[in-house]
C-alpha cells in the first residue's frame, strides 16, 4: 500500500526564502521594548477559520518578536461599523502604538481613529483607500496570493492531465468548477489565477464558475459544488471558506484544491493542495517598523519570497506523479520574475490579447476606472494597491460565470 | 376513589398568587436573586475556568467603566437599546406582541441612509437631517402600520406578522446595499459622506455621542408620561387588559391598535436615525444588531415601566458590555460571557416568580404519609 507522504512545500518556502531580502533592514535589528502594546481587531472569533487564520498570525508574530501575551490585545467579534471604531479608539486608549483589523468593512472606521489618533499606527488587511487617503499612520496590506492559486492551478492541471491520461475522459472535456463567494475583485482574480496555472498545464482546459454570495455558507458552497459536478466538472476549487465544495467533493470523488487550510484530514481522498495567506510576516514587519520609529508602507502586499503566500502539504496520494518537482520549478520561475500569472500572451478576452487595461484602482462610488496595469505584457496585480483588482469576468475565453453575485 | 386515596393526592406544595408587595420587598427579592446569580456565577467561573472570579467580575465592570470613553460608549449602547424598548412598550401594554422592532429599526437606518446618499451635498445640512429624520420616522411607523392595520381589520396573527416584516426590511437593505456599495462586488457601503459630513448629526462638545443620549432620555420621560398619564396610555391599558372591556366602554379597539403601532414604528424609525446619522454613519443589514429582540425582555423585564427599562437596559449593555472586556482580557472565548449573562438573566427573570406567587406548603393529613 502506498504510504501517505505528505511534504510541506511551506516549510520549502521558508527555506528559500530565509536568505531572501524580505524586511532584511529591519529583521533582528529591532528590540521590541518590554512596554510596546499591540492591539488587533477581528470581525469574528476563532470559529471563523478566516479570523483564525489571523489570530494564528497574531500570536504567532508576538511569539517571534519576543513579545509577551500581555502585549498583546486581542478584540474579537468586532462588528463592521460604529463598534470598530469604538474598539480601535480603546485600543489607542489603551496605549497600544499598533492596532491592525481583519475586515474589509473595517476599513473607514479604522481610517477615522487613524485621523484622532496621529501617533498610534492603524493597519488594515484587505482594504484599499491607504493610498489615497494620504493619511501618514494609516495602511492597507494584502498578499500575492494570486500566484498561491496559480501554484494550486498547477498540481490541478497535472491531475488533470493524469486523469486525461487513464482514459478517464477526453482533453475536450477538461473542465473544471469552481465555486466563489462574490462577484468581487478578490475572488474574480482569484479564481482566475487558479485557471491560468491550470491551463499552463492542460491547455485544453475550461472552467465553470458558480458564486455563493456568501464569504460562508456550507450549504450553498455544497451545493455549488455539486452543481458544478453535475454539469460534468472533473476537478473542483473555492474561493470561500467552509468544508462545503471539499465534502461534496469527497463524496462524488472528485478532486478538489481547498483554500485557506488543508482539508486532508476530512477528505483524504480527493484533496490535493490548499494555499492560504499567512499573515504573520505583516505583523511582524509593521510591529518592528513602528517600535523602530520607521514609516510603514501605505500599501504592502505580501509574497512568496516574504512567506506571506503559502501552499499546504501536497496530498501524494491524490496528486498526479511529479506535481512536487513542478511546484517548485514554478515556484522559482514566480519568484525570479522569470513567470508572470497574468501574462497577457496566456490569455484572451473576447478572442484578442489584451494590450491595456483600465482598472478600478482607486476606490470611488462610480467604479471609476483609472489605472492602465498591463505593461511588459502582463498584467500588473496587487502593484498600484495591495488588494487585488484583476476584475475581467466579459468575455473572458474559458471562463463561464454560471451567475454571479454582487452582494 | 376513597378519602385516604384522594388525600394522599394531594399536593403539599401549592403555588399561591400574591396580593401586590410593598416595592421594598420586591426590591429586596430581586437584589437578593442578583446576589445569589453572581455567587453562581463565581463557581461556574472557577470551576470551568480556574481563574479568580472576582477579578473576572472586576473586568467586567472594567467593560462599562473602565475609561471615559467606554463609559459613552455604554451611554450610546445603552440609549440605542433604551429606544428601542420604548418603542415596544405602548404595543406590549396593549398585549400587542411587536417583535418586529429589528426591522422598523433597520428601514429606519435604509430611509436615513438613502436621504444621506442621496441628498448629500445638495440641500443644506440642518434641512437633510431634518428631511431624514422625517423619512426614518415614517419608514418605521409605515413598517408598523402593515400588520398592525391587517390585525386591526383581519385579526391577522401580529406575532408571525412582525416577524416576517423583518426579513423583508433586511432583504430590501440588502438590495439597497448592492446599489450603493463601494468598491463594486464588496457588499459593503462604507462611511456614508465621511469627508463632507453631510446628514451627520452634530456632536455638542468634545461629546461625540452626547445628542443620541439625550434625545433617548427626554423619549424616555414622554414615553413615562405618555404611558401613565394620557387618555391614549389609559386606552391602552384597558386594551390589555381586555378587549371587551375596551368595547363596552367605548373604545375603538382597531383605532387603538393601528395608533399604538404607529407610534412604536416610529419611535424604532427614530432609532435608526439615530444610529445612522448619530454613530454609524452606514448601512448594513445587522446594523440593528438584535436590539429588537433584546429590547422584548427589555420591556419585560421592566414590566413596561419605562423608568425600569432604563435599569434592565443597563444591565443587559453592562453585560454585554463585560462580555467582550471578559473575552479579551482572560483570552476566554465570547460563549464564556453569554454563559455568565446567561445565569444572571435567569435568575433576574426567575424571582419575578416568587414576587408574584408564594409557595405554601401544605399541612395536616399530608404531613403524615
Amino acid at each position: 500500500m502506498k504510504k501517505l507522504l505528505a511534504l510541506t512545500l511551506g516549510m520549502v518556502m521558508a527555506l528559500t526564502a530565509a536568505g531572501a531580502s524580505f524586511a532584511g533592514e529591519t529583521e533582528a535589528d529591532v528590540v521590541i521594548p518590554s512596554d510596546m502594546k499591540v492591539g488587533f481587531i477581528f470581525l469574528h472569533d476563532e470559529n471563523s477559520t478566516y479570523d483564525l487564520n489571523f489570530i494564528n498570525a497574531a500570536k504567532e508574530a508576538a511569539a517571534e518578536l519576543g513579545m509577551s501575551e500581555d502585549q498583546i490585545v486581542l478584540k474579537t467579534n468586532v462588528p463592521e461599523g460604529q463598534e470598530c471604531y469604538d474598539t480601535a479608539a480603546d485600543l489607542a486608549d489603551g496605549g497600544c502604538s499598533v492596532v491592525f483589523a481583519d475586515s474589509f468593512g473595517h476599513e473607514d472606521y479604522m481610517i477615522q481613529a487613524a485621523q484622532e489618533f496621529p501617533e498610534v499606527e492603524f493597519c488594515h488587511a484587505t482594504g484599499t483607500k491607504a493610498h489615497t487617503e494620504g493619511i501618514e499612520n494609516y495602511h492597507n496590506a494584502f498578499a500575492s496570493i494570486y500566484e498561491g492559486r496559480y501554484l494550486a492551478g498547477v498540481a490541478a492541471g497535472l491531475k488533470l492531465n493524469e486523469m486525461i491520461a487513464n482514459g478517464e475522459f477526453s482533453e475536450d472535456e477538461a473542465k473544471v468548477g469552481y465555486v466563489g463567494a462574490f462577484t468581487y475583485a478578490e475572488v474574480i482574480s482569484g479564481y482566475t489565477s487558479f485557471f491560468l496555472g491550470v491551463r499552463s498545464q492542460c491547455p485544453s482546459a475550461t472552467m465553470e464558475v458558480t458564486f455563493t454570495g456568501s464569504w460562508y455558507d456550507e450549504t450553498a458552497e455544497k451545493e455549488g459544488a455539486n452543481k458544478l459536478i453535475s454539469d460534468g466538472c472533473k476537478l473542483i476549487s473555492q474561493h470561500a471558506d467552509s468544508m462545503g465544495a471539499p465534502t461534496a467533493c469527497e463524496d462524488a470523488g472528485i478532486p478538489d484544491v481547498s483554500y485557506n487550510g488543508s482539508t486532508i484530514d476530512a477528505c483524504p481522498n480527493t484533496f490535493i493542495i490548499s494555499s492560504r495567506i499567512n499573515w504573520t510576516p505583516y505583523f511582524k514587519y509593521a510591529i518592528q517598523k513602528a517600535a523602530a520609529g520607521e514609516p510603514i508602507e501605505a500599501d504592502w502586499t505580501g509574497t512568496i519570497a516574504t512567506g506571506s503566500v503559502e501552499l499546504s502539504e501536497l496530498n501524494e496520494n491524490v496528486a498526479a506523479e511529479g506535481t512536487k518537482e513542478k511546484l517548485e520549478e514554478v515556484m522559482a520561475a514566480l519568484e525570479d520574475g522569470s513567470l508572470h500569472v497574468f501574462d497577457t500572451s496566456t490569455f484572451t478576452v473576447n478572442g484578442e490579447e489584451l494590450s491595456s487595461y483600465l482598472a478600478d484602482v482607486d476606490t470611488d462610488e462610480a467604479y471609476e476606472k483609472d489605472t492602465d496595469v498591463i505593461a511588459d505584457g502582463y498584467f500588473h496585480e496587487s502593484e498600484y494597491r495591495s488588494a487585488p483588482y484583476f476584475d475581467i469576468t466579459d468575455g473572458f475565453d474559458g471562463i463561464e460565470l454560471l451567475d454571479t453575485n454582487f452582494g | 376513589m376513597n378519602d385516604a386515596a384522594k388525600s394522599k393526592m394531594k399536593a403539599r406544595i401549592h403555588i399561591v398568587k400574591r396580593a401586590a408587595m410593598p416595592w421594598y420587598q420586591a426590591a429586596g427579592i430581586r437584589a437578593l436573586a442578583l446576589f445569589l446569580a453572581v455567587i453562581v456565577c463565581g463557581i461556574v467561573t472557577y470551576v470551568l475556568t480556574g481563574d479568580n472570579p472576582a477579578s473576572v467580575f472586576k473586568t467586567i465592570f472594567e467593560g462599562s467603566f473602565g475609561s471615559e470613553r467606554r463609559f459613552w460608549v455604554m451611554l450610546q449602547n445603552l440609549s440605542m437599546l433604551l429606544c428601542v424598548s420604548l418603542a415596544m412598550a405602548p404595543a406590549f401594554r396593549m398585549r400587542f406582541w411587536n417583535i418586529g422592532g429589528e426591522g422598523q429599526v433597520l428601514v429606519g437606518c435604509l430611509a436615513t441612509a438613502a436621504c444621506m446618499i442621496n441628498l448629500g451635498g445638495k440641500i443644506p445640512n440642518g434641512f437633510l437631517i431634518f428631511m431624514s429624520l422625517m423619512a426614518a420616522v415614517s419608514a418605521g411607523a409605515f413598517w408598523a402600520f402593515i400588520p398592525a392595520a391587517c390585525k386591526a381589520n383581519w385579526n391577522t396573527n401580529e406575532t408571525l406578522f412582525t416577524l416576517m416584516m423583518n426579513y423583508v426590511a433586511t432583504q430590501l437593505t440588502a438590495y439597497y446595499i448592492i446599489i450603493w456599495e463601494s468598491p463594486k462586488g464588496s457588499g459593503k457601503v462604507g462611511i456614508i459622506q465621511q469627508k463632507s459630513q453631510a446628514g451627520w448629526l452634530p456632536q455638542i462638545g468634545q461629546y461625540k455621542y452626547l445628542l443620541p443620549v439625550l434625545v433617548v432620555f427626554i423619549l424616555t420621560i414622554i414615553v413615562y408620561i405618555y404611558m401613565r398619564y394620557s387618555k391614549q396610555g389609559y386606552e391602552l391599558a384597558v386594551v390589555g387588559e381586555s378587549e371587551k372591556t375596551a368595547r363596552y366602554v367605548g373604545i375603538s379597539v382597531p383605532r387603538v391598535i393601528v395608533r399604538s403601532m404607529i407610534l412604536s414604528g416610529a419611535i424604532c424609525g427614530l432609532c435608526g436615525f439615530l444610529l445612522v446619522a448619530g454613530t454609524d454613519h452606514t448601512i448594513t443589514t445587522t446594523l440593528a444588531g438584535g436590539r429588537g429582540f433584546t429590547a422584548v425582555m427589555v420591556a419585560w423585564m421592566a414590566k413596561f415601566n419605562p423608568i425600569g427599562m432604563i435599569f434592565t437596559a443597563f444591565l443587559l449593555v453592562f453585560l454585554n458590555k463585560g462580555a467582550g472586556e471578559i473575552a479579551t482580557s482572560f483570552g476566554l472565548n465570547q460563549s464564556f460571557s453569554d454563559i455568565l449573562s446567561g445565569i444572571i438573566i435567569f435568575f433576574l427573570i426567575g424571582c419575578e416568580f416568587f414576587i408574584s406567587y408564594r409557595i405554601v406548603r401544605q399541612r395536616g393529613e399530608g404531613q403524615n404519609v
